[in-house]
């Protein structure tokens, strides 16, 4: 069964999105709500699967990361095992942090950091470019986040 | 790494995992007192390496099955077209993510939406009439994960 918000679970929804730091306390009364019955609520929504979980945000340029590059690749698809070959090699490279795959004339995308760009052409030479089944690639290196919140028209 | 050593990290694996884990269960997780973890975690605060929260939804259960990446070439160059665009597009209630980048786009745009019309309807009416844009390619996303990338 599909699980259905009232518009009081929408509401602690939008409130915690537009400040994920903030204490149940005040979540709850910015949502209308008792902090018993957001505890609830926020309960109910994570086992029902529809709130994953609360995440540290890691800025890695504060770690000392500081190149970031989306990397975008296409396979050669002549080899049915190419996307699970792919994948399984991508996720062992440690300075991947996300993988999406797509519908389009893209298949992979990764967010890739370096320390610099020494370190980046190290990684893309020794941990990219050796991927298997890759037809096409390209590189966007990250100038600035703009926006970046988890933010649904709820 | 900005002096951080291996519990520092493992801190880190823990509230990349979830954030609202109490300092009493990090420093039990990574083999310190209680004490010693909430300092660490107010130090690794302080020094912006944990910055904020993150709020991770499953968007298909609350009705939003579709999700696109956008790659967008501005088709007007210089300092007034970057920012028109950028204030532009941040408004924007279903961008999600909007990043500057350099390559074969200027900038790649995060959407979620509730179905492929729903996204058509974004793309015509908001992303098409945007400030500056040109060339835009969208590629719709069929899964996703996070790694731990160097915090292993």
């Amino acid at each position: 069964m599909k699980f259905m918000l009232d518009t009081t679970d929408r509401r602690i929804l939008r409130q915690l999105l537009a400040d994920p730091s903030a204490a149940n306390a005040a979540l709850a009364e910015r949502a209308g709500v008792t902090p018993a019955s957001l505890w609830r609520r926020l309960e109910r929504m994570r086992e029902a699967g529809v709130l994953r979980g609360i995440q540290a945000r890691i800025d890695w340029r504060a770690m000392g990361w500081e190149v970031e590059v989306s990397l975008r690749f296409t396979l050669d698809k002549t080899d049915p095992r190419a996307f699970d070959q792919f994948l399984a090699a991508l996720r062992e490279v440690p300075e991947v942090i996300e993988i999406q795959s797509f519908l389009g004339s893209v298949d992979w995308r990764a967010s890739v950091i370096a320390r610099d760009m020494a370190h980046w052409q190290q990684v893309y030479r020794d941990r990219i470019l050796t991927l298997p089944h890759i037809a096409e690639l390209d590189a966007l290196m990250l100038v600035a986040t703009i926006k970046d919140s988890g933010e649904l028209a709820l | 790494m900005s002096g951080l050593d291996t519990t520092d990290l493992a801190i880190l694996r823990v509230l990349a995992h979830d954030a609202t884990t109490s300092a009493a269960d990090v420093g039990r997780a990574v083999g310190i007192g209680q004490p010693a973890a909430w300092r660490r975690i107010r130090r690794l605060t302080e020094q912006g390496v944990i910055a904020g929260r993150r709020v991770v939804l499953d968007p298909a259960a609350l009705g939003f099955g579709v999700t696109v990446f956008l790659g967008i070439k501005l088709a007007a160059k210089g300092r007034t077209g970057l920012e028109d665009f950028e204030r532009a597009v941040t408004a924007i209630p279903e961008v999600q993510l909007v990043q500057h980048v350099l390559g074969q786009f200027d900038y790649r745009l995060r959407i979620t939406a509730r179905d492929i019309s729903d996204f058509e309807r974004i793309l015509r009416r908001r992303i098409m009439t945007l400030p500056g844009v040109g060339q835009v390619e969208a590629n719709v996303m069929l899964s996703e994960e996070r790694r731990p990338g160097p915090l292993g």
